[in-house]
């Protein structure tokens, strides 16, 4: 593999890359182009939210992940993983055999990130009572939806949350329990499981944070199958003590209205960027009635559809519901000795404030966007406005964009080049060596291997 | 910068589709975010109020580098009392356009609240206009 282009942990493999379009017509951010006949992608648009990955038929957009040998150096080897996890495996096997698998394959502790939830809970709890003026408060524990806020909606950030996500309030769990029984904490390595894409940005380059606490990180699908193969269903030793400030609440926290339930009198959950994109416009302009907590989540099923799932995303749900019924609810442990000793852990949940980041303008400067934007809209009236993605650009208006930003040509559009050589403004051999320049010779090659030869319509 | 709608009286489904096109815009000219809302919301109960009270209307969006100036022009039963529908809370709205979560007598003063000028001309039986600047 040859990594091309690399944005956040999103990269796309040029050896693999057929130039087709899909990634870019998935893309909610208008972010990926196609150039040379490879998809490329805009960095400052990106949000994470791995839709292109979902997309693309060649399996050439991946992510990167730290090496699991990179655990070898630390005496105490700690995997971190969501709850939603759990759910991926058949139900045949136990959560002591999926936990005695963990530790078959060289980690030497275990922890599920969503525990003790409480803390988390009421620190988000206390933050919405010190800003009762700002309402709705949006939820900050997809990194997919603040980046999105960030770029597109920058009039809603004061709306969110200033508090960090499960898998800090994990590894700082993770963090005193073992330092409890007598760890260092330069002998401790935390390695977090990750269901997606977006949060291994926000562990890496956290948003609202200086730095990582974590050491590694792991693609949750590539942990799967390692758990697969060494998973065994005889009898295991009981493992459940490790589990015993896991509650309901924490493990269903990453599914869909597993935090709105909890917060404001009115509450909503959305899942799904697209949904969620089409909830903002409206909440922007004040077309929503007064809500009090909103859930956002860039994935279908919240986390149980993250892209590094293996598991059928409603199957996981459902297991997930029913795991959640054998757990006490949080408030049960509220007397717990980590829920009254977490001082020290809630003040670490406290996240600095977001930074808007607006990525849409046209120009720097005011009057010259105004001119481009004039400029655009005189140069679609020529597109055809079907949003054939031919040229490069996911829609007619983005190419137009492009355009004005020195981006993109007119002789990009198929059409206009189709309507040139008509009026024999352009030859034929110019007009095919322009395609022939955008999508790459091999465009032009028979090829049996290519798709829909093999039967991938629906 | 001129961009034109064209309202239809009565149907609510498409209400907000003005204010969200003149909102991408204001993004893509990098206008500052507060000031975007305090447009966009302007916009939309303005489209509102022609949705719920007139036949049919049209918006005139005129973009320069340091203002937009919005003028929304309809047919439709023009408003008696300006200073009167300028208060809070005062509405002619129907029980069915109420019902619907509209007509709670807060849209012109919502205009005011979030437009730096606002004109407004009004011919009982005839129709209202509706002008608004805001500058960025």
């Amino acid at each position: 593999m040859a990594p091309a282009r690399t944005y956040h942990a999103l990269t796309i493999d040029e050896d693999k890359c057929i130039g087709c379009t899909h990634c870019m017509k998935a893309c909610p951010t208008e972010a990926i182009r196609v150039i040379n006949g490879l998809a490329e992608i805009w960095s400052a648009r990106c949000v994470d939210c791995g839709h292109c990955m979902r997309a693309c038929p060649e399996k050439a957009i991946y992510v990167e992940q730290d090496d699991l040998q990179n655990a070898k150096a630390f005496k105490y080897r700690v995997v971190l993983f969501p709850a939603v996890m759990i759910g991926q495996f058949p139900e045949k096997y136990t959560e002591d055999q999926i936990y005695a698998a963990l530790l078959k394959i060289g980690f030497t502790h275990v922890f599920e990130v969503e525990q003790p939830i409480g803390v988390l809970k009421s620190s988000i709890r206390q933050y919405c009572r010190t800003t009762e003026n700002i309402k709705p408060h949006i939820s900050t524990f997809c990194p997919a939806i603040v980046r999105l806020i960030q770029i597109k909606y920058p009039s809603l950030i004061d709306n969110m949350i200033q508090r960090k996500a499960p898998h800090d309030l994990g590894a700082h769990f993770a963090i005193n329990e073992l330092k409890k029984q007598g760890a260092n904490e330069d002998e401790i390595g935390l390695f977090y499981v990750t269901p997606c894409n977006a949060k291994i940005t926000s562990v890496k380059s956290p948003v609202g944070e200086k730095e990582s606490i974590v050491d590694g990180i792991i693609n949750m699908n590539t942990l799967y199958n390692r758990v697969m193969q060494a998973i065994d269903d005889k009898e295991v030793p009981d493992t459940s003590s490790q589990r015993q400030n896991l509650t309901r609440d924490g493990i269903l926290w990453s599914l869909t209205r597993g935090e709105s339930v909890h917060f404001g009198e009115r509450s909503m959950a959305i899942d799904g960027i697209h949904n969620v994109i089409r909830f903002l416009e409206r909440l922007e302009n004040e077309e929503v009635p007064d809500i009090d907590f909103l859930e956002l989540r860039a994935c279908d099923q919240s986390c149980a559809g993250g892209i590094m799932m293996t598991g059928n995303r409603f199957l996981t749900v459902e297991r997930l519901e029913s795991r959640a019924k054998r757990y006490p609810p949080a408030w049960k442990l509220q007397q717990s000795d980590p829920v009254k000793n977490s001082k020290e852990i809630k003040q670490k949940l406290v996240a600095d404030k977001i930074v808007p980041r607006p990525a849409f303008s046209l120009d720097k400067d005011r009057v010259r966007a105004l001119e481009k934007m004039n400029k655009a809209q005189r140069i679609i009236c020529f597109l055809p406005g079907i949003d054939c993605g031919a040229c490069g650009a996911p829609n007619c208006q983005a190419l137009a964009e492009d355009m004005v930003n020195g981006r993109a040509k007119m002789s990009d559009c198929i059409f206009l080049q189709q309507m040139w050589e008509d009026e024999g403004r352009i030859s034929t051999d110019k007009a095919f060596r322009n395609v022939e320049k955008k999508w790459g010779e091999k465009r032009f090659q028979a090829d049996c291997n290519k798709r829909g030869k093999r039967n991938e319509g629906f | 910068m001129n961009l034109e709608f064209e309202i239809a009286g009565g149907d609510f489904t498409k209400a907000g589709y003005a204010s969200s096109q003149v909102k991408k815009m204001l993004k893509q000219l990098g206008v500052e975010a507060h000031c975007i809302k305090n447009i966009v919301i302007a916009l939309y109960e303005a489209e509102v109020n022609v949705v719920a009270h007139a036949y049919e209307g049209q918006i005139l969006v005129h973009i320069e580098s340091d203002k937009i100036t919005t003028k929304i022009i309809d047919k439709g039963p023009g408003i008696p009392d300006i200073e009167q529908a300028m208060q809070e809370g005062y509405s002619t709205a129907s029980k069915k356009v109420r019902e619907m979560g509209f007509g709670a007598g807060m849209g012109l003063p919502n205009i005011k609240k979030n437009t730096d000028k606002l004109q407004i001309q009004s011919k009982v039986d005839e129709g209202t206009t509706v002008e608004m600047v805001n500058y960025f």
